[in-house]
């Protein structure tokens, strides 16, 4: 373990953006964003940005490929460049952990190149969270906010980031910026590591159990009469779904742009009336069935075909962002029949 | 903070479900924390007693509901209108959109909503929220109690109430207070005196935080189209994303013109956008724009109103002379 | 028409009854107006839905303008009574989001107005040409 005082942290953005594109969760007046870093920029101390860091890798619109068009002829156009090497820093615990849930969809066979490659050239420096919010779950489904994933691990104190190398690709980071650390024994990490974990304990929604849901639930919750009530004042708007850093849905289009077609993907939303529609139309009829799809998939469908992960990662966002103030916490512990899920 | 309480509207929507006028109400459930509060539908006054919330938190409008649940049941149901939803509701009704005779109003006397975006923005993990009579105090996991000033943590669209007179109602609860309109194009203007280049640029940043969750489409009580041109694939305008700047502009400018005349400004899209884009000042232009184009019109304040985009008078002004592009001008 | 090298693309939404035959009786008086005026023919001028006239802005158009039979002479009574109205409305909206204002109008033109309409283009293309290309309004897709 190593650590940089934080009054050296601006040169070691500089060092790092040297070599390798630098993003940093920057603050706005709309709430905190990544940002590719550049001179003054300043690391937010926000807990969650307000789009998750699954941009990166898969982004909300992308172009697949390209055709063009000449009288009789068309020409198909493989756009995919090898990506350039990138930094991510100070992602929180869930976000790292929806990294997981999203390489089971993107990296099992057949394995999607456009995110795998994004995946392979990226480096995740993730930052441990002082002070976890009112809304945070992550530890329901076994994330530690104090002792995050990622290729090199930091925890803040008030005057130095110490920051611990997990992976080969997180040694080479620590490499490269070896001037502006200093090695340490790490135990004023591991006593803030304690704070955390002691502030975790403490919070409204630490109690709040998956435990009822899972691999193989299906029948127990799937004609449950509580989706009734639970989705009578969904919008079907698509918030949750674009704020959340583990949903994976995707639509592919052909965009014509009158000399030629693009061929790209973008998010979609199970909320969304068109949401898988084929030429039978759309199998799920109902807002309540769409709003059952959404916390079938995240509780029992993805869990069953994932060895029991789950895909939610208690990040909180849908809790601070849905319009009706609907989310999965209400739904666990409606469905769970219990005060804690 | 609000004048009625809790209590009174539980006694007397209790009141309604017992003598058999309505058989379900519609109202703001409690939730997970003090803010997460979710329009929902009461059945007995059990319930009531046990979930329902009514205070500054409660700024949900539930006209739009009723398009749906309104015809949904045997009886009537019971809703809950603040000054702005009744202007909902009037322009609802206006578009035959659901059956009067099915819904018994209750006027409520609003003192304003606060957004709880603003309070969460200076607090850090909000525990909780109290309101006194002159602070609203904000309870923090870390850093002890916050005071607010209520003016600095209201509403956009309640700084800029245009109305606090509940203009459809059965029965009311609370003193009506009276409209005025005057303070809400302030914004706007400051956007008008800027130059060309300045306005762009404003609305390229506004717009690109756009994640097209269409959540401003779905919550707007105006926008009840059975199926929006924006989710047709036969359009040709359908898109789920906005794949470049221009699909941003587009699906903002046409949200915004199609409920031009319609819209009543309360505010219902800019509360629920999660990116803090300030859709209002959209439909606010149009607003402003049909005013001194067309005479001051309020939309829903009277049922039966003809909106202005679906009217004319022979001596309207020339589009060259009042945006002054055309030879005209 | 070009100004400063640059040669715009204009479409003309033209009313069946006057505007369309206004561009006829200009081409048979032999009265020059740019090519690069794509005509658009639609029974009324009202059938132009805002939607039409971003898609050709999105389409590579520099400008867009829509002719009509003059208030009180529309074929359908009181179609063109509508579109000036929601011009109005749309072009000021435009011209909030900072697009360049000369890039739309709305002119009338009726069968008879021959010369009215080669003028009308000519000055509608010049001034955009001096804009030059619509960079506000483009859809970075469709370039070519």
């Amino acid at each position: 373990m190593v650590k940089v005082l934080l009054d050296k942290l601006d040169g070691l953005f500089a060092a790092i953006a040297q070599k390798e594109t630098l993003y940093i969760p920057i603050d706005t007046p709309t709430g905190a964003k990544y940002e590719k870093w550049s001179d003054g920029m300043k690391m937010s101390d926000a807990l969650n940005t307000v789009r998750s860091p699954k941009d990166f890798f898969f982004p909300q619109t992308e172009n697949l490929m390209e055709f063009k068009t000449e009288g009789k002829k068309i020409e198909i156009i493989d756009i995919r460049r090898e990506n350039e090497d990138f930094v991510l820093f100070g992602v929180k615990g869930c976000d790292v952990a929806s990294f997981d849930v999203l390489d089971k969809v993107f990296l099992a066979e057949p394995v999607d190149s456009f995110y795998k490659n994004r995946r392979e050239h990226a480096t995740v420096v993730s930052l441990a969270c002082n002070r976890p919010h009112e809304t945070c779950f992550c530890g329901t489904f076994g994330i530690d906010a104090s002792a995050p994933g990622g290729d090199v691990v930091c925890i803040k104190t008030d005057d130095a980031l110490f920051m611990d190398a997990k992976t080969e690709k997180g040694e080479k980071l620590l490499s490269l910026i070896s001037e502006f650390t200093e090695s340490t024994d790490g135990k004023e990490a591991a006593d803030t590591a304690g704070v955390i974990r002691e502030r975790l304990k403490k919070l409204p929604l630490s109690s709040l159990s998956a435990e009822a849901f899972g691999d193989g639930k299906t029948s127990k919750f799937f004609d449950a009469p509580e989706w009734k009530e639970l989705s009578q004042t969904c919008l079907g708007c698509g918030t949750c779904t674009f704020v959340c850093p583990t949903c994976q849905c995707y639509d592919i289009k052909d965009f014509n742009t009158g000399h030629g077609v693009k061929r790209f993907r973008c998010w979609d939303s199970c909320m969304y009336s068109d949401f898988t529609k084929m030429s039978a139309g759309q199998p799920r009829l109902t807002q309540l069935e769409r709003f059952r799809q959404r916390f079938m998939h995240k509780l029992v469908y993805f869990p069953t075909n994932n060895n029991g992960m789950f895909s939610c990662v208690g990040c909180g966002r849908c809790i601070n962002k849905c319009p009706i103030q609907m989310n999965i916490v209400k739904v666990m512990k409606k469905l769970g029949g219990t005060e804690n899920g | 903070m609000q004048k009625i309480k809790r209590e009174a509207l539980i006694s007397r929507a209790s009141e309604l479900l017992k003598n058999g006028t309505v058989d379900r109400v519609f109202g703001w459930k409690r939730g997970e924390f003090d803010y997460d509060i979710t329009p929902a539908l009461f059945h007995s006054a059990d319930e009531l007693e046990k979930d329902f919330v009514w205070g500054s938190l409660c700024g949900a409008n539930f006209s739009k509901y009723l398009v749906k649940e309104a015809a949904a049941g045997e009886g009537k149901v019971l809703v809950f209108l603040k000054p702005c939803d009744s202007y909902s509701f009037n322009q609802l009704l206006t578009e035959h959109r659901f059956p009067r005779d099915k819904v018994y109003a209750v006027g409520v006397e609003c003192a304003g909503m606060l957004d709880a975006a603003k309070i969460k923005a200076a607090a850090d993990g909000l525990s909780a929220i109290r309101e006194t009579e002159n602070s609203v105090i904000a309870e923090t996991l870390y850093d002890g109690d916050i005071e607010f000033k209520p003016d600095d943590v209201l509403a956009e669209r309640c700084l800029n109430c245009k109305s606090k007179k509940v203009v459809a109602f059965d029965e009311m609860l609370g003193e009506n207070g009276e409209a005025d309109a005057s303070a809400r194009f302030d914004e706007v203007e400051k956007l008008e005196k800027m130059t060309p280049d300045e306005r762009y640029a404003f609305w390229q940043n506004e717009l690109s935080r756009c994640i097209r969750c269409n959540a401003c489409r779905d919550v707007c009580p105006a926008c009840t189209c059975e199926k929006c041109v924006f989710d047709n694939p036969e359009s040709g305008a359908e898109n789920k994303a906005a794949a470049d700047s221009f699909e941003e502009k587009m699906f903002h400018i046409i949200r915004a013109f199609h409920v031009a005349g319609r819209c009543t400004d309360c505010g219902e899209c800019s509360r629920v956008c999660p990116q803090h884009i300030p859709l209002h000042l959209l439909n606010r232009k149009f607003i402003k724009d049909i005013d001194a184009f067309y005479g001051d019109y309020q939309a829903g304040e009277e049922v039966g109103m003809r909106a202005p985009v679906v009217n004319y008078t022979q001596n309207d002004p020339e589009p060259g002379d009042v945006v002054g592009g055309g030879a005209n001008g | 028409m070009q100004v400063n090298g640059y040669k715009p693309l204009i479409v003309a939404f033209c009313c069946n009854w006057c505007s369309y035959a206004g561009a006829d009786l200009a081409g048979n008086n032999r009265l020059a107006y740019p090519a690069d005026v794509k005509i658009i023919r639609v029974p009324c001028s009202c059938r132009v839905n805002p939607m039409f006239i971003l898609r050709a802005f999105q389409r590579g158009a520099d400008g867009v303008i829509i002719c009509g039979c003059h208030p009180g002479d529309c074929h359908y009574t009181s179609g063109n009574y509508y579109t000036r109205r929601r011009m109005a409305l749309l072009f000021s909206m435009l011209d909030y989001l900072g697009i360049e204002k000369e890039r739309t109008r709305v002119e009338w033109v009726s069968a008879a107005e021959g010369a009215k309409f080669a003028a009308t283009m000519n000055d509608f293309a010049e001034k955009v040409a001096a804009l030059g290309e619509n960079k506000r309004l483009e859809d970075l897709r469709c370039k070519k």
